[in-house]
Formats: structure tokens, sequence, C-alpha cells
């Protein structure tokens, strides 16, 4: 069994509204399957059917070959999941909360002792090991989660939106540490709305929009499948910038996007033979340039033309919303 | 993929109803110790009894039973029950904010059993009322109060007030699953128990009170807890009374426990 995650036609309706309109999904063993898509379009939903809180309308999902619906207590004792929702006891210190998931997982009093300060030694929290969760900075507080998530050694991990609203410094700790959890071979399910951190960690992506799979693929085969690659010109004189603009909009047929703040202008390009035209016209328009670059789309540029205008890093989550719908639903 | 060499234990599909009891008892030590942890609750726990102690004996003793010290002696008990009954509240305040918190969620995705973190909650508060139960007793004694009977039948009363709040806690228990916000489980939650705590003998004498109060007051569970509370502390009949506190304690149980599992498995 090469597939962690086999998910196929998932459905899942609170009251009118449709959360997932059959959405299929495959993760590899010991790989970092990313699902992206904007607030509201079902990711969290999704996990939260994996991670057998919820049960699907529609469809069937398995981990590991069991299947979340009819088989979850055996789900359960593979999975780990860290997110928003599946939260740590904020009345408790941090490593008490990791000795009660040990103990719940059937540790001996010792053993769950060890495990803990283990993951709090990794995680680096051993100083803040005795202090209540509540009073956590929101990044001690999401590797609490992360550690939490972790003290029965899952196979699967899911992650929603592990990163959302930390530092530039404490994401890239997590980054590093889900990088080392698959190195041991941990399957990882990863939601994001920050299209970079999928860039970064996913093996494959999915793309979800409305409750429905829009594009699959790797990062690059996504951004190869849109568009290709983009050129980005500056002008070494900022004022010269529409002038570089018309010479890109002339040999491209694109209309280019003018950056103020970055002095950049940019365009998709379709066809690199346009380039050496590129640069003897802005030769002749004497524009003398500071920067001259191709490079591939970035997954941002491929999830707007995916999805089409709607912001994909929006403040808020769709949790809340999901939320709501669950109770009315009741 | 290398999977044959990963160190993964393989699943097991079902759970040994022992192993459950162990969940509710690592519940159970996770709220004691929350109790510890949350001096808040410590000092709310203990300073609403003193406070109503104070209050009731010195500011309605007088009118109402002509002394401080005879109407201590009366008041006591209900006030007992009381202390109790609004203990309860803190089970379905914390059950709420375990699942507006998200720990809930956590819970649900560990393989335990599905009712070992109600029970865990419920056995640890069992704790909390403890403490409200020693408080209320010690700070009356303070203040002149005079157990009549003997420490067994103190030792009873203690017992039933209990074994009482152990099955009013799943009413609690019911209005924190359903309740949106804990400040909801607050609101609904005295919506309950107001009127469930004056409409009783517990503070005033029911035959001052109008005919039609008296026959709510006379099926008002809480007056029978009250009358045999005050039988076993301070002497007089007990038996009917205790009876039928331990027959309401055993109704609201077999109907609210069920009904509040009923609600927290339904979150799926």
């Amino acid at each position: 069994m090469t597939n962690a995650i086999e998910a196929s036609g998932l459905v899942k309706r609170f009251g009118k509204t449709t959360a997932l309109a059959g959405v299929d999904l495959v993760a590899r063993q010991g790989t970092v399957l990313g699902v992206l898509g904007p607030n509201g379009a079902g990711k969290t939903t999704a996990v939260r059917i994996l991670a057998t809180l919820l049960r699907p309308d529609g469809g069937q999902a398995r981990v590991c070959g069991y299947d979340v619906a009819r088989q979850a207590h055996q789900v359960r004792q593979l999975i780990g999941l860290t997110g928003q929702y599946a939260s740590v006891d904020e009345g408790l210190s941090g490593v008490n909360n990791l000795i009660m998931i040990g103990r719940l997982l059937g540790q001996s009093r010792g053993r769950a002792r060890a495990r803990a300060s283990e993951l709090l030694d990794r995680f680096d929290l051993s100083e803040a090991a005795g202090r209540p969760v509540k009073t956590y900075s929101g990044g001690m507080r999401r590797r609490l989660d992360l550690a939490a998530s972790l003290v029965g050694r899952p196979r699967v991990l899911y992650l929603d939106e592990p990163t959302t609203g930390l530092d530039p410094r404490s994401r890239s700790d997590v980054w590093d540490m889900v990088r080392a959890l698959v190195a041991e071979g941990v399957t990882v399910l990863l939601t994001t709305q920050y299209l970079d951190e999928a860039d970064q960690l996913a093996h494959d992506i999915v793309v979800i929009d409305h409750g429905k799979v829009i594009a699959t693929g790797t990062p690059d085969e996504l951004k190869d499948k849109s568009g290709g690659q983009v050129l980005e010109v500056e002008p070494a004189d900022r004022d010269l910038m529409g002038v570089a603009a018309a010479v890109l909009a002339g040999r491209t047929g694109a209309v280019p996007a003018t950056d103020a703040d970055s002095g950049l202008v940019r365009v998709p390009v379709a066809d690199a033979a346009v380039l050496p035209m590129i640069i003897r016209d802005l030769d002749e328009a004497h524009v003398e340039l500071a920067e001259f670059t191709m490079r591939k789309a970035s997954l941002d540029e491929v999830f707007l033309a995916l999805t089409g205008d709607r912001d994909p890093a929006g403040p808020g989550d769709d949790n809340d919303e999901i939320r709501e719908l669950e109770r009315s639903a009741r | 993929m290398t999977a044959a060499t990963l160190p993964f234990a393989e699943p097991v599909p079902r759970l040994n109803p022992l192993t459950g009891l162990r969940h509710t008892f690592t519940l159970t030590w996770r709220s004691v110790l929350k109790i510890r942890t949350n001096m808040e609750d410590v000092v709310g726990l203990s300073l609403q009894p003193i406070m109503f102690l104070l209050l009731f004996t010195y500011v309605f003793g007088g009118a109402l039973a002509g002394g401080t010290h005879a109407y201590l002696q009366y008041a006591l008990p209900g006030l007992l029950v009381m202390t109790v009954v609004f203990a309860t509240l803190g089970t379905g305040l914390m059950l709420n904010q375990d699942i507006t918190g998200g720990v809930f969620d956590r819970f649900r995705s560990l393989p335990i059993a599905r009712w070992a973190p109600m029970g865990g909650a419920v056995l640890g508060d069992m704790v909390r009322y403890m403490i409200s139960v020693a408080i209320t007793l010690g700070f009356g004694m303070v203040l002149g109060f005079r157990i009549l009977t003997n420490p067994v039948s103190a030792v009873a009363a203690c017992v039933l007030l209990l074994t009482f709040a152990l099955s009013m806690c799943w009413v609690s228990a019911l209005i924190g699953m359903l309740v949106k916000t804990p400040q909801g489980v607050q609101m609904f939650g005295f919506l309950v128990m107001f009127p469930l705590v004056f409409g009783s003998n517990l503070l005033v004498r029911q035959a001052t009170m109008p005919g039609w109060l008296q026959s709510f007051v006379k099926v008002n569970p809480m007056t029978d807890l009250t009358s045999a509370v005050r039988g076993l502390l301070t002497g007089g009949p007990v038996g009917t009374a205790a009876l039928h506190s331990l027959l309401w304690a055993l109704g609201i149980f077999l109907v609210f426990a069920p009904l509040a599992v009923r609600a927290y498995l339904r979150r799926t």
C-alpha cells in the first residue's frame, strides 16, 4: 500500500450549504499533500472528515486502508491532528497536556512523562513546560499543538493551517519540523492559505474551490499548467517603468503589471524567443536595466488564474463559519 | 516509502471497556489538576458560599427567625444545598469551554472511549462539590452553626448532597452541550437553578408562602433534599425526605445523563 490517504467523492452538506461536492484526494505515503483553497472552500471540512470528526454524507475515505466512517477507532490510532480547532487545554501546563494525551493513548506514567519531555525539548518548550498554556505566545501554543499531535507517533498527520497567524520565524520553524517528520516516514496532509507554504513543503497539491477539486499536481506541474513563465524587468530609472511596460506589452501581447513599490514590471511570457527582441527594444528606448529575470509563475499567480479573483490569503479562516453551520445543522 | 521498516504499531479494532474506565480516570485527573492550577476558580468556589452564609445569616436572620443564630441553624442545611446546586453549573461551563476551545475535538480524534471526556469532567467536579460542602459547613460552624445529631448523620448528609449533585450536574452538562457560549450556559443554568433553589423550603419555611407556591414547593426536589439534610444535621424526621431525594437523584440522572451523552455524541 503506497497511499496513506485515499478519498473519493466526499460530499458534506450543512443544511442548505454544500461544503464538499465530491472531493477526491490521494496522499502518497511519506509525502506532504498540500490542500489549497480560498476561505470557505471546504478544506477544513475535508480534514475533519478524514480525522473522523465529521461523517461524510457521501463518498468514502480510507486512511492506511481503514475506512474513516466504519473503522474510526483504527483510524484514530493512526492519525495526529493539529488545527485551530483540535486544541490543547489552556488551563493545564504544557507538560501536563502532553502527559494527559500519552496516558490516554495507553502509555505508562513513566513513558508518558519521558515522551512529553522529549517532545518539549524538540519543540523548544522545555523552559515553559510547567506554565499554564494560557500564558503561552501564539507561536509557542502552535508548537505545543503540534507536539500534542505527535505524542502517539502518528503515521498520518493532519495540519490544518498550522502557520496561520504566526510570525515568519515561527513559521519556518514549523516548516522544518514538518520536513523532519516526513523524513521519518510520516505522511502529512497540510491545508494552507499561504501558497509559498505549499510550494515549500508539498509534494502534491490539490486545489479546492466551492467544495470541488479544481486542480491537482505537483507544484511545478501546476505552475506549468497555468501559463509557464513570467518575465520581471526593473528599469534603473523608475520614471521609465511606463516605457518598459509599453515595450513588454508590444512584444508579448499581454498586459504587464507594474509594481511601484518594488519598481518591477511583470508580464507572462509564453515563448522565450521574444526575450532577445525585448532586450533590444528596451535598449533602443534607452531604458537601462537593474534587473531582468525569467522565472516560473508563482503559485499565487497560478492560484489566481484557477480560482478567479477571490482572495487566497484573506485574514480569517473558514472554521468559524463551518462551526456555525455544524451547529445549525443539528 | 519503506513502510515495513517504520516503527508504527498496527491498530486494534476494539476498545476494552476497562480501558475506557482508565481514560475516564486520566481525564478526572485533568479536571482536578485544573482546579489546582486555576486560582480564580478556587477563590470563587470558596468565596461564594462564604458570601451566601454572611448575607443570609445577617441580612435575613433577624427578620425571618428573630435572631441570627436561630436562622443559621435553620438555613445552613439549605445553603449547603444551594452551594452544591450552583456548583453544578461549573460542569456545564467547563464542558462548553472544552467544546468551544477545541479540546473536545482533540479528544474525539484520539482512540479513547467516546464517553470518557464527559465521565472525567463529571467525576472531577465531584472534587469541586466536596470543596464547596466543606467550606460551607466549616464556615457555618465558625459563625456558630452546631450539628445536633452525630458524626455519622453528618457524613450521611454530605454523601446525600454529593449524590444529588452528581445527578444534577448532568442537567448542567446537557445545557453545556446545547448552548453556544459559556455565557449562555451561565444564563440558562441560572434560569433553571434559581426557581428550583428559591422555590423551596431552603431558606424560608413554606408555611409562610401562598398556597399555589406551596404546591410547587412540595413537589420541588430541593425541598426533599433540604428537609433530609436538615434532619440529618439538626435532628428531626429524615426517612421519607431522604428516600424521595434519592429517587429524585436517580430519576434526574436517568433522564439527563443519556440526553447529555447523546447531545455530546451527536456532535460528530
